[in-house]
């Protein structure tokens, strides 16, 4: 069995953005880069599905400019075994990265797809979904846990109630949720190892696909700042502050 | 042209997210059409034809409906959906699941997690676990949204009274099935509503500890959150995960528990009106947005609280 996964670069998770004063966008400039938390327990997922004998070839996707080759090179050292870059240096958004990655689907053949539930910089949460319908590929979001047997993939999903179980016909589409695993770390060796494991490159026109915009941004701002207030000493007082200052109790 | 609004409910009841998703759509400017679909959904859709700024309500009750499973739905709200200008759902999981499905079948963007309107096709949301506020301006022709309810007041859930149809398509995807699930079941107000909302974090220590912020909740008539990390560490079931990946709340009263303070859990809350830190450690990031802190050990305020209110 074939797993496709895909890896995002992204801003750092502990790094703050900040709003560039123009308010075109935020501000990038040498900030941390790293790879899509969620994207790095797909990875961890399709690896996993390997060590258990479940999958044979684990291949990472990851589309943007040339830098997110080093995100690629990230996946190859946490066992993936061959990585493709779409490469593209204008700004893709989702609808597109879903026609691009559907264009991949279809020259992989890959029996299961793992993705990340949301970026953690545009925070959309729509991509896995938007392949799922291109492909018609039945899909399972938000994924706590992942079992393959017999053709088909049973997915518990983390829903606002509690859980959900689906089952789906494969080829199908995961998207992971943060309990899925715990991502290991890429060893030394395992990074060197990275260097020469295949890492093809291709352009959206070699697949076919147009880069078209469907939204503008027309401004980025910073959100409403909040003042840090007061401590209070005691139990006593905050009670007091709550029901005869802030009125909310 | 009309507004399609895609109501959230458990066929016996529409879910208060759905009042939230109205208000938003009101703000595009058009008729609100509101579609249930469910499988026995009769009892939501009666619901939502009471809802005030509601023109009319579209029934789908068939059993391929019947767990909102989004290979399903989405192939229905697309053929529908064709006929509308905009495209709406809160962004609850379940919208979450299917909306993008839609806009993919549709040809089309989602602008996800709306939290201001500012004209038709020009809506606010933020980027990068809330540290950003985008102003995005749709191009297509169709528009699908979906609505991060804590942005919008509800909708008065008595005084419209729309007509109800029936729509006769059923879509089965064949692709998906549902399996089963394990709902919390709780009495408390629902997370995402709740006017007084009390979590915990890591520094609870265990799950029994939980007990404590309980105790508390029940004076407050509050519902109960907490950080990833208690649930991480098995303390308390998923559902109950405030943040940036997890449940947004903007309660008039957020009581932080033994949280630090970390961006992705401050995404989830910070909209509160008034904020409370109880935390051991003075330097904790929590502080920075707290209304009122108090730097102690939540082992000793919590019980002293609970006698206090
Ligand atoms: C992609 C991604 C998404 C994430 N999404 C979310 C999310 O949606 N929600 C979320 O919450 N987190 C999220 N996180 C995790 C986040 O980064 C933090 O790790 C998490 O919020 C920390 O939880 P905490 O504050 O409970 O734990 P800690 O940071 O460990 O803080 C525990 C606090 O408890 C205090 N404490 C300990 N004992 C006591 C005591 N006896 N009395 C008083 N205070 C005490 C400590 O001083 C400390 O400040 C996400 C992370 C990533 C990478
Ligand atoms: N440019 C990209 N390159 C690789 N994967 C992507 C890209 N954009 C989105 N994805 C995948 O889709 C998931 C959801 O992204 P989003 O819908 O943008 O929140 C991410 O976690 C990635 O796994």
């Amino acid at each position: 069995m074939k797993v496709l996964v895909t890896v995002k670069r992204v801003i750092d998770y502990n790094v703050k953005v900040r709003v560039k004063s123009d308010n075109s966008d935020v501000d990038l400039s040498n900030v941390k880069m790293a790879m899509n938390p969620f994207c790095e327990i797909a990875v961890e997922e399709a690896v996993r599905l390997k060590e258990a004998g479940v999958a044979t070839e684990v291949v990472a996707v990851s589309l943007g400019a040339k830098n997110c080759q080093e995100q690629l090179r990230t996946a190859l050292a946490l066992g993936a075994d061959r990585a493709i870059h779409v490469e593209s240096d204008e700004v893709l958004e989702s609808l597109t990265v879903a026609k691009l990655l559907k264009k991949v689907v279809e020259e992989e053949q890959p029996d299961l797809i793992v993705m990340g539930k949301q970026a953690i910089d545009t925070d959309n949460n729509q991509t896995g979904q938007m392949l799922a319908a291109l492909t018609g590929y039945g899909q399972g979001t938000f994924a706590s846990e992942v079992k393959v047997e017999g053709g088909k993939a049973q997915v518990t999903r983390e829903v606002d109630g509690g859980l959900q179980t689906v089952e789906l016909a494969l080829p199908a589409i995961v998207t992971t949720d943060l309990r899925l695993n715990e991502p290991r770390y890429a060893s030394l060796p395992n990074i060197m190892k990275a260097k020469k494991k295949p890492l093809d490159v291709k352009t959206p026109a070699d697949l076919g696909v147009e880069v078209t915009s469907h939204t503008k941004v027309l401004k980025v701002t910073p959100p409403a700042e909040r003042q840090a207030g007061i401590k209070v000493a005691s139990v006593e007082e905050l009670v007091d502050k709550l029901k005869n200052e802030a009125k909310v109790i | 042209m009309a507004i399609l609004v895609i109501a959230e409910h458990d066929n016996a009841s529409l879910k208060g997210a759905t009042l939230n998703t109205v208000t938003a759509a009101t703000q595009m400017g058009g008729d609100i059409h509101v579609l249930v679909a469910g499988e026995g959904c009769q009892a939501a859709a009666d619901q939502a034809a009471k809802v005030a700024g509601v023109d009319k309500v579209l029934v789908a009750d068939s059993a391929a409906y019947a767990h909102q499973l989004a290979e399903n739905v989405s192939l229905l709200v697309a053929e529908l959906g064709k006929d509308y200008s905009h495209v709406v759902a809160p962004a609850t999981t379940s919208g979450k699941n299917f909306m993008p499905r839609v806009a993919a079948l549709l040809d089309v963007a989602q602008v996800s997690d709306i939290t201001r309107v500012e004209s038709a096709d020009t809506f606010d949301r933020p980027i990068y676990a809330g540290n950003a506020i985008a102003t995005v301006q749709s191009l297509d022709a169709i528009k699908v949204i979906t609505v991060r309810t804590t942005g919008f007041d509800a909708a008065a859930a008595e005084g419209g009274s729309a007509a109800v149809e029936a729509v006769g398509s059923t879509h089965d995807a064949g692709v998906s099935s549902f399996v089963g699930e394990e709902m919390a079941v709780s009495d408390r107000p629902e997370l995402t509503a709740a006017k007084v909302v009390v979590s915990g974090g890591r520094g609870m220590g265990s799950g029994e500890n939980f007990a404590l912020i309980d105790a508390v909740a029940d004076k407050l008539g509050a519902a109960v959150g907490a950080s990833r990390a208690a649930v991480d560490a098995g303390f308390v079931p998923n559902d109950m995960q405030v943040g940036q990946t997890g449940k947004i709340v903007a309660p008039e009263l957020y009581v932080a528990v033994g949280i630090s303070g970390a961006i992705q859990h401050l995404a989830g809350m910070k909209d509160s009106k008034i904020i409370v830190a109880i935390n051991k450690d003075e330097e904790a990031p929590i502080f920075q947005v707290a209304d009122y802190g108090l730097v102690a050990d939540l082992f000793d305020v919590l019980p002293e609280l609970e006698k206090q209110l």
